[in-house]
């Protein structure tokens, strides 16, 4: 009964078929996610910094604070899905999650210790694994199904101009202030605090919700049947779960692609910073074209195709001919890897359930990734110890390669652009 | 005009005004102390490199903060000289300086730069340097001046993986680098190991031109390692020990040890020859700074104030009880040039 078998967007917000514009929610929540990134960024730039030089952490210390940051968000994640999901509300789950961020840059303003600053960064992942779902969730909902994959490239293409502007931000503070890590935190929780707003003024309590038409008949809410994570498990979202999990086993993390290109002497390691920045403005710059290009052939095509850039990165990395064209060539590639397949992975994995579950439907695909992709750094550090670098590289690349058409076998009824939502649903509750 | 936008319009506006008035005080603060000269006592660099000295990175709120400063040996909290040589951090040995320094940008770059303090009373000149590929945290020099070592922190993937890792690596100043130490055979506890996790930090030299001593972490423990520059191996001799620093006798070395769960570090020594430590508990604050002998018997080390983010460089006996006290104020990043 809450299934939605056509594509015309079911959701409180309002219809918001607007012509070829992607929906004011979805502007919204990427200024939301703009200016949050700018605040978390902007600390990220300096943390190492200040955790060592100001707060006078030692490196062991340094590197378990630095665990914990990459750490603590994947495990909330699944959770908040599934309260957003359960109380059908994505919008006060989301807006919890950045008010935790908030909190967080609080504390870490007036922490000192090992104890309160690892407090602080926890609460601030905890922060952000909370809200990714219910906020990819929302813009599932907010969005014309037609054209998804454009709403998450503008979604993204805001976030990342917000990852490019945070570290940019820190930098002018420390310019003009020689020890300003103070102003920098201020700034930082200034910027949060006008994402929480934001979030909290312009997008509606109930944002992304169901509507049900048995609402109608009656003032009081009908009850809902008990929600089970399980109704999130359709065979469509296991199957793009599954294969995006292996693909993810097979990303080595953009670290070791540039260690790589370090390794066989394409640069000078000073300039091992300006490659996240110089893959961040690929991915920014991307976003929308690669969003369009799925809505036009198809978004489970791009997602698993989208794997063929990163290959290629990686044979430019083992190609070790130290040519600065490689060393570009891949920072480009990685761009055009992540620009092709993030937002496109919550656009289809949103699409593959029933909407009441949509949350955590989405959830659950980036938390399996996420993990794939911790397991596969541990292994591959292995790999690059055993065999070196190039070899390594070389082997990882001919793996992906084979699993791309194996991955699109796998999936290969749900290739069509405009047909995998309505169909999966229709395919679990006839 | 909604009520819900004034609210918006409300917020931004006392949030930009905070973060404003925060920014411009701040930065009136920062043009006041780095215009306001020194409120110690100074002295000319020609004075202080007659004799025995202390080199240290001078951290008074003022315009020399992060220089480079020297005071006599015979009378350490007397008149300083001050360098316009500024570094993240400075050690120096017989007529060399290594200066670790951060040019700060959205990209930050990171240099360790070798300098030579031949004749008294001149410029130190510039005789090599590597751009480092990270956060600058530690730097020793070989007695004879020879050797010099530099440990970085090297920041990881900002996608996914944890990214703490530290790179040392050892130079003969104006010729070859010996590379990477974890690029070294490396044998933990009687057996050779090739651990991913390794991470080597740390380095002191003995006076032998070959033989070092350095922190290797691996498994979530910290060993000292003795090193050897002729046949590229570290081998473990002793757990739980951080930075090391090797007596001017060469029959000890200070380093830091954690305790309280590893939310502080306390000063201790250990006899290379027994095997004995002596915690020297008079000290009760973290240290987190490499230790630096004064002599035989007294050590040396960095630590901030807790009121204000100034250094002082602390001298302490290595008696177990022995009560530390300020040898040096406002200063950082000691080193004993004899």
């Amino acid at each position: 009964m809450y299934l939605s078998l056509s594509d015309r967007p079911t959701t409180s917000a309002g219809p918001q078929r607007t012509g070829g514009r992607v929906s004011r929610t979805v502007i919204t929540l990427g200024i939301v996610s703009m200016l949050t990134d700018i605040s978390s960024e902007s600390v990220s730039a300096i943390l190492p910094l200040y955790l060592t030089a100001v707060v006078g952490l030692s490196p062991v210390a340094y590197g378990l604070i630095d665990g914990l940051y990459q750490g603590v968000s994947s495990l909330v994640r699944i959770a908040a899905g599934w309260a957003a999901d359960r109380t059908d509300r994505p919008q006060p789950v989301a807006l919890a999650g950045y008010a935790m961020s908030a909190v967080a840059r609080l504390g870490l303003i007036f922490a000192g210790g090992f104890g309160t600053i690892s407090a602080a960064i926890s609460l601030d992942r905890v922060g952000k694994g909370v809200r990714t779902a219910p906020r990819d969730a929302m813009i599932a909902a907010t969005s014309d199904p037609a054209r998804l994959g454009r709403s998450f490239g503008v979604h993204r293409a805001l976030d990342t101009i917000g990852a490019t502007l945070g570290p940019l931000l820190a930098f002018v503070i420390l310019w003009r202030i020689a020890d300003g890590y103070d102003t920098v935190l201020v700034v930082s929780l200034g910027f949060a605090v006008l994402g929480v707003a934001t979030m909290a003024f312009f997008v509606p309590f109930r944002t992304g919700a169901v509507r049900r038409d048995v609402r109608r008949a009656g003032p009081r809410r009908t009850p809902r049947a008990k929600m089970r994570w399980r109704a999130a498990l359709t065979p469509g979202l296991t199957r793009v779960t599954a294969v995006s999990g292996v693909l993810a086993l097979l990303t080595v993390g953009d670290g070791f692609v540039y260690l790589a290109l370090l390794e066989t002497g394409g640069f000078a390691a000073q300039w091992f910073p300006v490659l996240y920045v110089g893959t961040n403005l690929a991915y920014l710059a991307l976003a929308v074209p690669m969003g369009r290009l799925a809505d036009r052939v198809g978004r489970v095509k791009v997602l698993v195709l989208g794997h063929l850039p990163l290959a290629a990165a990686y044979l430019c990395a083992a190609s070790g001919s130290g040519a600065l064209w490689t060393t570009c060539a891949a920072v480009l590639l990685l761009g055009v890897f992540y620009a092709a397949t993030d937002g496109t992975l919550a656009a289809v994995a949103g699409r593959l359930v029933p909407e009441t579950v949509r949350a955590t439907g989405i959830a659950t695909a980036q938390t399996a990734v996420a993990l794939a992709r911790l397991v596969a750094a541990t292994g591959f550090g292995l790999l690059w110890y055993a065999v070196g670098p190039r070899v390594a590289m070389l082997a990882v690349c001919v793996v992906l390669v084979a699993a791309i058409p194996a991955g699109l076998a796998v999936l290969r009824r749900f290739l069509g652009s405009e047909r995998s939502g309505a169909e999966i649903a229709t395919e679990v509750h006839p | 005009m909604t009520r819900r936008t004034a609210a918006f319009g409300a917020v931004v506006v006392l949030v930009t005004a905070g973060m404003t008035a925060y920014a411009l005080s701040a930065i009136a603060e920062n043009d006041r102390r780095t215009s306001q000269a020194t409120d110690a006592t100074t002295t000319s660099l020609a004075q202080v490199e007659e004799g025995p000295r202390i080199l240290f990175q001078h951290t008074g709120r003022d315009a020399d903060y992060g220089h480079v400063g020297a005071v006599a040996l015979a009378d350490p909290g007397g008149a300083r000289a001050l360098t316009d040589l500024s570094c993240d951090r400075v050690y120096a040995q017989a007529k060399s300086v290594s200066c670790l320094t951060t040019e700060r940008g959205v990209v930050s770059r990171y240099r360790a730069t070798d300098l030579t303090t031949s004749t008294p009373g001149t410029e130190w000149r510039e005789v090599d340097g590597i751009d480092l590929p990270g956060l600058p945290s530690r730097t020793r020099i070989s007695p004879d001046g020879k050797l010099v070592s530099s440990t970085v922190f090297v920041n990881g993937d900002s996608y996914m993986v944890s990214g703490f890792s530290t790179r040392t690596v050892v130079r003969r100043i104006g010729g070859a680098s010996y590379g990477d130490l974890e690029k070294f055979e490396l044998v933990v506890d009687g057996r050779r190991v090739s651990p991913v996790d390794r991470n080597i930090w740390g380095v002191t030299f003995a006076d032998d031109d070959r033989t070092f001593y350095a922190t290797v972490a691996t498994g979530g423990r910290t060993y000292l390692a003795r090193g050897d520059l002729s046949a590229r191996s570290l081998t473990t001799i002793a757990d739980h020990v951080e930075c090391p620093s090797l007596s001017p006798d060469g029959t000890r070395i200070a380093f830091k040890e954690a305790v309280e769960d590893g939310t502080r570090w306390a000063p201790a020594v250990l006899d290379l020859a027994t095997g004995r430590r002596t915690v020297l508990a008079g000290e009760t604050h973290s240290i987190d700074d490499q230790i630096e002998w004064l002599d035989d018997d007294t050590v040396l080390y960095g630590l901030e104030r807790e009121d204000e983010p100034v250094s002082d460089v602390w001298s302490l006996d290595t008696s177990a009880s022995a009560k530390p006290r300020v040898l040096i104020s406002e200063a950082a990043s000691p080193a004993v040039l004899r």
